[in-house]
């Protein structure tokens, strides 16, 4: 669905923000797009977009050229940006407003959306917290029923009940013509819901593969007080235990823990890396 | 849902269910939560489930009926516990007769206090 080739971005001359980028996204899938601060995940939601424009290299979403903006690209494609500017009506009024945009917009959705939400749609959203604000604007986006959604950072500023609500939404959501790309630090909020691991480090795509490649492939191990048996890959030793990163030598597959992943991969990437034969 | 073992989520959802088989909280014959369903309920991807689901039908604790859905197979019941059974065994049973030596219980203490456990 998205295919990325060779993508070269940067914001001033010094700083060269993606060089040789390159990454394909297929339908079916819910991606996780992890980075450190600063390494680009909402440069490359906003690329795929057309809100930016590649300096070098080619972006293509289902046949389709972002830079063009071209109508039948547009109303395939919604991306929820981590801060956004609404109106100041109600949801209601936003959704007679702005569903116009999308063909495949579904009232009767975006209204049990907003109630799941506990949302009120006659509020004024400007009146409204930002969790609410966020929750009546996501509620909107996934009731566009786009076959390519973007995220930033979509848990944000939601309290503990919202986000429960939030994975049972994407979880009904997600089919096989639909790819979700959701960019976050908060991977916990969403660990059970992430199919595939995409990190961007170092101006390019370091990891790409499927969650169960990776429970196959490494084991997550935590013990308590000191470690004498494990040969771990990565390893984060705390005051009364500690947990790290095996190679899977058993049949079993292993449970994820991303955050642990996360880390392995940026501080031991080739260590980690070395056993997928198959990096994209 | 909370998964906390170390095994891969998909795994843990099998054991969920075949705990649910054994309680006879899902009985035979009975259709079980769609593949969707089941991940809004347990807010998982809803590949997951689908793996899941092959485990049990490969088992052959469930069964699909084409355009209707999943069930509960007429053999579910013994298939799992005969399973659950062997693994205790293999698994839980040495592991307890090591405390049982270790900590110098007799048979009679053992069988006094599971009965004391069934009355509750």
């Amino acid at each position: 669905m998205v295919e990325i080739t060779n993508l070269y971005f940067t914001y001033s001359k010094r700083n060269k923000l993606f060089e040789n980028l390159n990454l394909t996204l297929s339908e079916g899938h819910i991606y996780g797009l992890l980075g450190k601060n600063g390494t680009g995940k909402t440069t490359l939601l906003s690329l795929v977009s057309g809100l930016l424009f590649p300096a070098q290299g080619k972006i293509d979403v289902s046949g389709k050229n972002p830079e063009k903006r071209q109508v039948d690209f547009l109303q395939e494609l919604f991306l929820v940006s981590e801060e956004f500017y609404v109106p100041n009506v109600s949801p209601k009024k936003y959704a007679a407003l702005y569903s116009f945009f999308y063909p495949r917009f579904d009232e009767e959705q975006y209204h049990f959306y907003l109630k799941e939400f506990d949302v009120d749609p006659d509020h004024p959203m400007h009146k409204m917290s930002m969790g609410q604000r966020k929750k009546a604007y996501i509620s909107f986006a996934l009731a566009c029923n786009t076959r390519l959604l973007l995220m930033d950072e979509p848990t944000n500023g939601m309290d503990i009940p919202s986000k429960s609500q939030f994975r049972k939404l994407i979880a009904s959501l997600a089919t096989e013509n639909r790819c979700i790309v959701i960019s976050t630090h908060q991977v916990r909020d969403l660990e059970n819901l992430i199919d595939t691991i995409v990190v961007l480090e170092n101006h390019q795509i370091i990891f790409n593969q499927s969650v169960d490649a990776i429970s196959e492939k490494l084991s997550f191990v935590s013990y308590n007080g000191t470690n004498a048996t494990e040969q771990f890959l990565y390893e984060e030793i705390g005051a009364l235990g500690g947990k790290g990163i095996a190679a899977n030598q058993s049949n079993n597959p292993s449970r994820v823990d991303m955050e642990l992943l996360f880390n392995g991969i940026i501080s031991k990437k080739d260590k980690i890396s070395g056993l997928f034969t198959t990096n994209i | 849902m909370q998964f906390t073992e170390s095994q891969a989520i998909y795994l843990q959802i099998v054991k969920i269910i075949e705990e649910k088989i054994l309680r006879k909280e899902w009985t035979e014959e009975e259709r079980i939560p769609s593949v969707r369903d089941l991940a809004v309920a347990m807010e998982v991807n809803p590949n997951t489930v689908v793996r899941t689901y092959e485990i049990l039908q490969q088992k052959e604790v469930i069964y699909n009926k084409r355009g209707i859905g999943y069930f509960v197979s007429e053999k579910a019941y013994s298939i799992v516990k005969d399973e659950w059974k062997k693994n205790f065994k293999e698994q839980n049973l040495p592991e307890f007769f090591k405390n049982i030596s270790l900590l110098d219980f007799s048979m009679d203490e053992i069988s006094l206090l599971y009965k004391q456990y069934n009355k509750q």
